[in-house]
């Protein structure tokens, strides 16, 4: 038999492999991840009676929009985006920055014991924060953190991460560039911020993308250290309307609640998702 | 040249390096102190304080504590509490991780194929990955609703009666493992992929002539070479699983209703009902040198003793 032939590509044993093998698992997985988004969407835009009923149907037969003004009125939940944003975006600002000099500092500028320094670094990456949880509540506590968005921010901010990712980064950078701008007798400032760190865009995108998926799920610590849903971020606000909302009908409002705090980030990964993967899985590819 | 005038230039030679130094200890300090200083004050003082607030008979907010040795750590191995958040956090654990491997090397296994349209499947199955856990609880629960959730409709035509997820413990664990897996596998998936293009074309083609069949093939090349991804996996995935569900936990059973895993047992036991903090931060002090010893296990023998052939 002659192989490779390119009618092989049609014959039927080839079909038959490509639908059963290929085509008919990926379609199941797609549904299974693409089904309870679906619902979710479509639930939030049923009426009550839609949602209480026996026999539901996957599309809302009257759609209404009443569920996300019924979310405004449960709580604040314009206030509790804008916390979110504003906690996601100064936080991931402040951590993207410190990682970005930190790693720097590793690798360019010679100190004894910097390596001492890293690995004290690679050990922090192995406390979860919820290990920091309770200390770290007394400590904002006391410093007049509990309730305020800067009480959310400040114990984050620490970076191991982002250090990590981007020291092993600049390591691979190649030193021509950097001993040709010496000569030019620019000093380390110049050297981080018009060499290191614009030929570094991608990895420093990366980190910070992978920060502001974080940040904008992070849910522990905000729930802990905020009191009053005027200070809530997203994730906490909505678990404060699910306790709240114990009805059957009212899954149409929770689940407009979980449409807001979803669909942002599914539309960032969506455009971005090659930098998200890429951090998200740093490490694996040996 | 002289010696006096050598040693003078020794002198100042010495002097400069020194100036260099403190200059370059400056300029690191500059750099790096700000995040050295965050990462002592919430990352490491965090950690000792946990290990003496460890040893405390105390209350969150009470201002008087009892000393009390090392009774926390041992009513948490040998109390019946205690001994349950260690079943629940095995059971979950390894439901957790071995549903999210299988799966998702499943799913890179058919996306490894040369099919259209691969690159967008492979966006959307990864993508829970990257969800509010607390959204994806929350829409879990409306589908685990025993008389309303989608998942009670699919039963029921099916001619089946939805179980009571959550009033029953063994479905509750259950549950949350599901959901778990579903919002974790697309992180298996991508990194098998990975792992699976690595593998060279040729010695699957050489096995291909030598009439393995498929499943010959998977198990005596691809899988072999796949190991360090498998172990890769493994370690990540025990670790993610230990800490990162705590939102769907929360979320799903917000009191814990056989699913404290030992991450909700330590938010629960400091900010739930009991406000026992120094039982909880012998929890969390046990929690960070088990995930210690995950790591070091992998740094030390599987990075190192896992080979190719």
């Amino acid at each position: 038999m002659r192989r490779g032939s390119w009618l092989d590509a049609f014959s039927r044993q080839n079909l038959a492999d490509t639908i059963f093998t290929g085509y008919l698992p990926i379609f199941v997985a797609l549904l299974v991840i693409v089904l309870p988004l679906a619902w979710m969407v479509s639930s939030s835009f049923k009426p009550p009676s839609e949602i209480v009923t026996l026999s539901p149907t996957l599309l809302p037969q009257d759609p209404t929009a009443g569920n996300y003004g019924d979310v405004v009125d449960r709580v604040p939940l314009l206030t509790m985006f804008g916390n979110s944003v504003y906690v996601t975006l100064v936080g991931s600002s402040i951590k993207v920055f410190l990682a970005v000099t930190t790693a720097y500092a590793l690798v360019f500028i010679r100190v004894p014991g910097r390596n001492f320094i890293f690995l004290g670094i690679l050990v922090a990456l192995m406390v979860p924060p919820e290990v920091s949880m309770l200390p770290n509540y007394l400590t904002i506590t006391s410093l007049g953190g509990r309730d305020t968005l800067w009480g959310i921010i400040l114990p984050g901010l620490g970076t191991a991460f982002g250090t990590f990712l981007l020291r092993q980064h600049f390591k691979a950078l190649p030193k021509e560039m950097f001993e040709a701008a010496e000569l030019d007798g620019a000093g380390h400032f110049r050297k981080l911020f018009q060499i290191a760190a614009p030929v570094s865009i991608p990895a420093i995108a990366t980190v910070g993308l992978v920060t502001v998926v974080n940040e904008w799920n992070s849910f522990l610590w905000p729930l802990v250290i905020t009191g009053s849903a005027e200070k809530m971020t997203l994730p906490v606000g909505l678990n404060l309307l699910q306790s709240v909302e114990t009805q059957a009908g009212s899954y149409g409002i929770l689940m407009a609640g979980a449409v807001i705090v979803i669909v942002p980030m599914l539309v960032i990964f969506a455009a971005l998702q090659k930098y998200i993967v890429a951090g998200l899985t740093q490490g694996s590819v040996k | 040249m002289s010696a006096a005038v050598q040693t003078e230039l020794e002198r100042t030679r010495v002097r400069a390096r020194r100036r260099q130094q403190s200059k370059n200890w400056t300029l690191f300090l500059l750099f790096a102190g700000p995040n050295i200083l965050l990462i002592l004050a919430f990352i490491y003082y965090p950690l000792f304080s946990n290990m003496y607030y460890s040893t405390l008979d105390w209350r969150l907010g009470s201002s008087s504590a009892t000393p009390v040795g090392l009774e926390n750590y041992a009513s948490f191995f040998t109390s019946a509490s205690g001994i349950e958040v260690w079943r629940v956090t095995g059971i979950f654990t390894a439901g957790a991780v071995l549903g999210s491997m299988v799966l998702g090397l499943l799913i890179a296994l058919v996306l490894n194929k040369k099919i259209p349209g691969k690159t967008a499947a492979r966006t959307a199955v990864f993508s829970p990955y990257v969800l509010s856990g607390v959204g994806v609880a929350m829409v879990w629960n409306f589908i685990f609703d025993p008389t309303r959730g989608g998942l009670a409709h699919i039963l029921d035509f099916f001619g089946f009666d939805s179980p009571e997820w959550y009033l029953n413990e063994d479905w509750s664990l259950l549950m949350v493992i599901v959901v778990y897996v579903w919002k974790n596998l697309g992180y298996c998936a991508v990194v098998f992929l990975a792992g699976l293009q690595s593998i060279p074309k040729d010695l699957i083609e050489a096995a291909t002539i030598d009439r393995a069949g498929p499943i010959r093939r998977f198990v005596s090349v691809t899988l072999p070479l796949l190991t360090p991804t498998v172990f890769f996996l493994l370690v990540t995935n025990i670790l993610f699983s230990m800490t990162n569900a705590f939102d769907i936990l929360r979320t799903m059973t917000p009191s814990g209703h056989g699913t404290n895993t030992i991450i909700f047992e330590i938010y629960l036991q400091s900010f739930g009902a009991y406000q026992r903090a120094g039982y909880s931060a012998a929890i969390a002090v046990v929690l960070f040198f088990t995930l210690f010893f995950i790591t070091a296990v992998q740094l030390r023998f599987v990075e190192r003793k896992v080979h190719y052939s």
